[in-house]
């Protein structure tokens, strides 16, 4: 018999159990709630007459529709104001703890759950979010679901769940100086696809993600989702036990020890079965920047754009609807073009380890003339931090704008929006069609680091450069 | 229980391209609501007006279909529902595609809307025949896991849980789930961190 995975062991601790359409009902740990999926969620249970069966493992936060420049009330946006009452009195009727601004704890709902030591390894995490992912960082299961989930969550603390596939996916080697976390999920988006990880979580391991603070490890399996995999997790280790000492929701005095004693056991075992393994070389990773309309679209800052018929066959229908819609030419290099706006921030580069590597770069120069530049904490907590760190000031003698704690321009619920065509050089997620407010607006992802290098040259450039 | 939801049959729209993403089906600014009321007007609203009435779903020929034909990882990047709303409430009762992304595909199962998968040979059959005939009857069929048109009846997937759920009437999980009753709690008293580790 082979020894069992992480997943396999989460998933079979969570079991309430096996359902007739061979789906498992599982038990969901912790379930994470904002503004936007949820009050229809709410809504549904009111018809249906039941009421919220464990208020007390649901967390609250506002974050997609938070201004990022006032948070005063009523917010400016009548329809903003309106989700914010809803989630208010939702949460308030459900007994339901909710962390709004000014708490002190109030973020994006995937920043908050880890820094309050709510994200614990073991664990299964539901929210109506697909970045949810990111807390398999602690080596929980996490899943992002729609709002009739969120429904049965509520009403039952579980989901109907298939059991995904695991892929194990290994990062060897040593990454070079200004290659980041970032560059490192989107190498292996690249070379797996934005569909690869469909039906399958993703274990991440190796020497890489082995040396990986837990910051860098949330902002892999943030990006789990881009690759098509609903989860991904990396195993729990010392990193994780010491980042959860002292968190406010972690366990405290004399039940840490056991904790961290259970926690390290659902690590996946040696001789673990895997139905698939990938490995990449950590080695040749570079600075990486996207082109296209999708995640997976992306290319070393220093190499040439792919011509189409470099690219097989099922791809270059896309390409080529990317390079139309992104204006950019095959073959060419992608370091110099220019853009109008600099986003540091969201659920995947929005973490303090993000700003002060954001901030080094900062430090040795001006923002370009003409180029609007926004750093976006991202939560309340970060916010302290950077702070008492003085980046704020880092940021604002060099020219970028710092904001109050929200999901800002990653996408356009509030009033953070790209305008026209822009282009953008973002450390969000994704770079969909229309993803940051203007039907007609670009996006290049990358870390924030180079982020920051773009805002001071006023375009893509090799972050190396510039450290 | 819900309705059994074994076959849908009617006309067909063909969208096609890989990677259609929510942020397309439903851009992020219509997400600012408390109800899904009303999403059906904004499906595609960005890719339509930069088609300038060139698009699928504004095409006079699909006009009432009730099966939306599309490329593969349709859904693919956000988990709002109110994707599939917006293309419930825009009428369409079913999809069939080369693939689907697996919130999406959660959400439209919640929604008793069935997404069958076809081999990339067969989609781009179906979807050339629509396209030749756009008044032809397609048929869904989810009990045999199959999808018919003029061109002929393939093959299709769906995984065998939906199949189920949709088959008899389960896709509302919500019933299913609270019938477990203790169970839920008993499952809730093994958990260690759920008692503190005690």
């Amino acid at each position: 018999m082979p020894g069992k995975s992480l997943l396999d062991k989460v998933w079979d601790a969570h079991t309430v159990r096996e359902l007739p359409t061979g789906q498992t009902q599982l038990f969901i740990g912790l379930h994470l709630i904002h503004e936007v999926t949820s009050p229809q969620a709410f809504a549904m249970l009111r018809e249906m007459g039941v009421a919220v069966r464990f208020p007390e493992r649901t967390f609250a936060t506002v974050d997609h529709i938070i201004p990022t420049h006032s948070q005063a009330r009523p917010l400016a946006d009548a329809l903003a104001e309106e989700m914010m009452v809803a989630l208010e009195e939702n949460t308030r009727g459900a007994g339901i703890e909710f962390f709004g601004p000014g708490s002190g704890r109030q973020g994006v709902v995937h920043v908050i759950g880890p820094e309050l030591g709510l994200t614990q390894p073991g664990s299964t995490i539901a929210c109506g979010d697909s970045h949810t992912s990111t807390h398999g960082a602690f080596g929980a299961v996490a899943f992002g679901i729609g709002t009739s989930q969120v429904r049965d969550v509520l009403a039952t603390q579980c989901l109907a769940m298939a059991r995904p596939k695991t892929r194990r996916i290994e990062v060897t080697g040593k990454l070079s100086g200004g290659v980041y976390a970032k560059d490192v999920i989107l190498a292996i988006i690249r070379r797996l696809g934005v569909k690869g990880g469909v039906g399958f979580a993703y274990e991440y391991a190796g020497p890489v993600l082995d040396s990986f603070s837990i910051e860098e490890r949330l902002t892999v399996c943030n990006m789990s989702i881009e690759g098509g995999a609903r989860c991904g997790y990396v195993n729990p280790d010392d990193a994780t036990v010491e980042y959860l000492r002292g968190r406010p929701f972690s366990p405290q005095g004399d039940a840490f020890e056991p904790a961290a004693s259970w926690w390290r056991g659902m690590a996946s075992d040696a001789d673990a079965h895997y139905d698939d393994r990938v490995s990449l070389d950590g080695n040749a990773i570079a600075p990486s920047v996207t082109w296209g309309i999708t995640p997976g679209q992306s290319v070393a800052v220093d190499e040439a754009l792919p011509r189409l018929a470099e690219l097989p066959d099922d791809e270059r229908g896309s390409a080529e609807e990317a390079y139309g819609y992104m204006g950019l030419t095959p073959g060419e290099p992608l370091a110099g073009t220019a853009v109008d706006v600099c986003f540091i921030g969201s659920c995947t580069n929005g973490r303090i380890s993000d700003l002060r590597e954001a901030a080094r770069v900062a430090r040795t120069g001006k923002v370009a003339p003409g180029v609007k530049a926004l750093v976006v904490p991202g939560s309340e907590a970060v916010a302290r931090q950077a702070e008492e760190e003085g980046l704020p000031e880092v940021f604002r003698s060099a020219g970028f704008e710092w904001r109050e704690p929200g999901c800002s321009m990653c996408l356009a619920m509030n009033p953070d929006k790209l305008v026209g065509r822009e282009l953008c050089a973002s450390s969000s997620n994704r770079n969909f069609k229309g993803r940051q407010g203007s039907p007609t607006g670009r996006t290049l992802l990358m870390s924030p680091a180079m982020v920051a290098a773009a805002a001071l040259r006023g375009g893509v450039t090799d972050v190396r450069e510039v450290l | 229980m819900a309705a059994r939801i074994q076959h849908v049959a009617g006309r067909a729209c063909v969208l096609r391209g890989d990677d259609i993403d929510t942020d397309r089906i439903i851009p992020a600014r219509f997400l600012r609501c408390v109800t899904f009321d009303g999403l059906g007007e904004h499906a595609f609203e960005d890719d339509r007006e930069q088609a300038k009435g060139d698009h699928p779903l504004d095409d006079d020929r699909f006009m009432g279909a009730r099966i939306l034909v599309v490329g593969r990882n349709f859904g693919c990047g956000s988990s709002r529902e109110h994707a599939p709303q917006s293309l419930m409430r825009r009428g369409f009762d079913a999809f069939v595609g080369g693939s689907f992304a697996e919130i999406f595909a959660g959400n439209c199962t919640a929604l008793g809307l069935p997404c069958l998968v076809l081999s990339v040979p067969d989609l781009a059959t179906v979807m050339d025949s629509i396209d030749a005939q756009p008044d032809q009857q397609v048929e869904v069929d989810v009990d045999a896991r199959q999808v018919t048109c003029a061109a002929g009846r393939f093959d299709a997937q769906i995984p065998d849980g939906t199949r189920e759920q949709l088959l008899e009437g389960s896709w509302n999980a919500t019933s299913v789930l609270l019938d477990a009753g203790e169970a839920i709690e008993n499952t809730a008293r093994s958990l260690p961190y759920l008692r503190n580790f005690a």
